[in-house]
């Protein structure tokens, strides 16, 4: 929009100019992106696939309304607000997204340079969704009941466990040689006496991720209580407070950017004991849809998952930072997700 | 009639403080580094003594043992005839640094001493009016690293405020401001000290900033600190920074500090 207003000073035919090159900077990359998603759709429809594929003519129907999309929407953004900006900001990454489906659809489903059962085109994947779309549900549902549940046990006891350690002498002597001899060993070194001891595979792996969660919490949260400044407490003190709003009201706000760390290194470490929990002892659940799906050589079923899988964790690590974003407003420049 | 009409506006609502012999010293890797040496001082109701010595002679710590914070080694330390054992809110410190709780807005953070105390809920104008006396009402719902740091100190003196504290101790607070901030908040401490009558304790380095603030100058030794000399400043507020009594007392201090070849 600047252009506009710096055109306006300005005399003759510069303005006529400066308002083209100051449209294809705004707009440019939204209408190549749209050009590489009508890419995608013709390479969908050109040439005949070389397996036996239901979706790829849909597909191709998609990829152009995708484009028009693309259009549409950048060089109207200025009608559309917010919505408007923020496709202008991602027409990048749309046109590389077009790009790289086009290549992938090319490479696989048109000419096979890649080799078939082992790279599955989009359409394949795509065909997994609408087709099997209960299983994987169903697999879905399984996962994240697993995972919020032993997450939430390892969180809130690695809090607890934390503050007492950062705060009482005593506990801290009892429990610290317990957490440094036994936190480092990674959770899964701990699956086959799981579940042998546990009753249920389901139990067990919900222990196994509380474990994998609350190591990282407890030894962030205990290093966040540690490091509070003494000079709060002094304060705090001549103002009448009591040794419990010393820890609720002083040393756990003052420790909590620590225990967000610790929640987000939790998170990683619990996604990869939940696969492979799954994967080994419980029927159910994203980890075990793969290794079926590996079982039957289904490589597009594996895909699926794998992308379903990654929006998941993705998504959880966006919520947590969403969260953290909403308790610690004090904070200026965090991190970013 | 002068006297009756400054009773009536100052209530004498500080409290008596006696500091009675009292020795101190730290443990610094085994070996005893003593701070404070004999120190003895009674400072009046409503007294507006400035602690003016060498920098780590030890005045501070004597701001810790009279908040309560720590216990003197030797010698004892009275409220009002009442032995200061502990930290309570009658005395509140307001430190070199403001120390603002930074995931607490303003006004939360002048907040803090009522509710650790547990008597927000029914008195939450009490908040309100101490923001309004140090001139930040518009900033209640800020964060203190929006704040500049005369801002930041402002609050500060308001958390200490909001208790009705006795007595004021106040470590270096104008320390770190830039010097127009600092000639802005003396004045405003004086009249904050003039309109509530708490007693105050100021620690400074700075001569001229205890002159023209305090009824009472008292200058400690090198460390371990001994009271070198008790100085009255005998001059109403506000008082004029050039005045030749004030210069005259001045030099005599720098004296006291091993400062006159230079002054």
């Amino acid at each position: 929009m600047s252009t506009y207003s710096l055109s306006d000073g300005l005399p003759s035919a510069a303005p006529r100019e400066l308002a083209l090159a100051g449209w294809l900077k705004e707009s440019g990359s939204g209408v190549v992106a749209s050009l590489a998603w009508i890419a995608f759709g013709l390479s969908c429809l050109l040439w005949d696939d070389v397996g036996d594929w239901s979706r790829t003519h849909s597909l191709g129907i998609a990829a152009f309304i995708i484009a028009a999309f693309a259009l549409f929407g950048t060089v109207g953004a200025d009608y559309l607000g917010s919505a408007g900006r923020a496709l202008r900001k991602r027409a990048p990454w749309l046109l590389a997204l077009g790009l790289i489906l086009t290549l992938w659809e090319v490479a696989t489903a048109k000419f096979a340079w890649l080799p078939l059962p082992f790279f599955p085109p989009p359409q394949a994947i795509i065909e997994i969704y609408t087709d099997d779309l209960p299983k994987l549900l169903d697999s879905v549902f399984a996962s994240v009941r697993l995972q919020l549940g032993g997450y939430v046990i390892g969180a809130a006891v690695g809090f607890v466990t934390g503050v007492s350690i950062g705060w009482s002498r005593v506990v801290g002597y009892w429990v610290h040689p317990v957490l440094r001899f036994i936190g480092p060993l990674p959770a899964t070194a701990w699956l086959p006496i799981a579940f042998f001891t546990f009753p249920s595979s389901w139990s067990a792996s919900t222990f196994l991720i509380a474990l994998a969660t609350g190591f990282p919490v407890t030894v962030l949260t205990w290093s966040g209580v540690a490091s509070v400044s003494n000079a709060y407490y002094d304060v705090a003190r001549t103002l009448g407070a009591k040794p419990s709003f010393l820890v609720l009201k002083v040393a756990i706000p003052a420790a909590l950017p620590h225990v967000f760390v610790g929640l987000f290194m939790g998170l990683g470490a619990s996604f990869a004991v939940l696969v492979v929990a799954e994967m080994i002892g419980v029927k159910a659940g994203l980890g075990w849809y793969l290794q079926w799906a590996q079982g039957w050589a289904a490589y597009a079923n594996m895909y699926a998952a794998l992308i379903v899988m990654s929006l998941l964790c993705s998504g959880a690590i966006t919520l947590l930072f969403a969260i953290r974003d909403r308790l610690l407003v004090w904070q200026k420049g965090t991190v970013k997700w | 009639m002068v006297a009756t009409a400054e009773i009536i506006a100052y209530p004498a609502a500080g409290a008596a403080l006696d500091i009675e012999q009292v020795s101190h010293a730290f443990d610094i890797d085994g070996t005893e580094l003593p701070v404070l040496s004999d120190v003895s001082i009674a400072v009046e109701p409503g007294e507006f003594v400035a602690l003016l010595g060498p920098s780590g002679c030890g005045k501070s710590t004597l701001l810790r043992l009279v908040a309560g914070l720590e216990k003197p080694r030797a010698g004892s330390l009275r409220e009002d005839e009442s032995r200061i054992t502990h930290p309570h809110p009658s005395r509140v410190v307001v430190f070199q640094d403001p120390t603002l709780f930074p995931w607490r807005t303003v006004w939360d953070n002048v907040a803090l001493g009522l509710e650790a105390q547990g008597i927000l809920k029914s008195q939450r104008s009490r908040v309100d009016a101490a923001l309004e006396l140090v001139g930040l009402s518009a900033f209640r719902n800020a964060y203190p690293h929006q704040l500049s740091g005369g801002m930041a100190q402002r609050v500060a003196l308001a958390r200490a405020l909001v208790n009705d504290p006795k007595i004021l101790i106040l470590d270096e607070p104008l320390g770190k401001l830039d010097s127009l901030t600092r000639i802005t908040m003396q004045a405003e401490l004086v009249s904050l000290w003039q309109r509530k009558g708490f007693t105050t304790l100021l620690v400074t380095h700075d001569a001229e900033e205890a002159l023209v603030l305090a009824n009472r100058v008292i200058v400690f030794s090198e460390r371990p600190a001994r009271v070198k000399a008790d100085i009255r400043v005998d001059r109403p507020h506000p008082r004029h920074r050039g005045d030749p009594y004030l210069a005259d007392l001045r030099r005599q201090i720098l004296g006291l500090l091993g400062l006159d070849a230079t002054w």
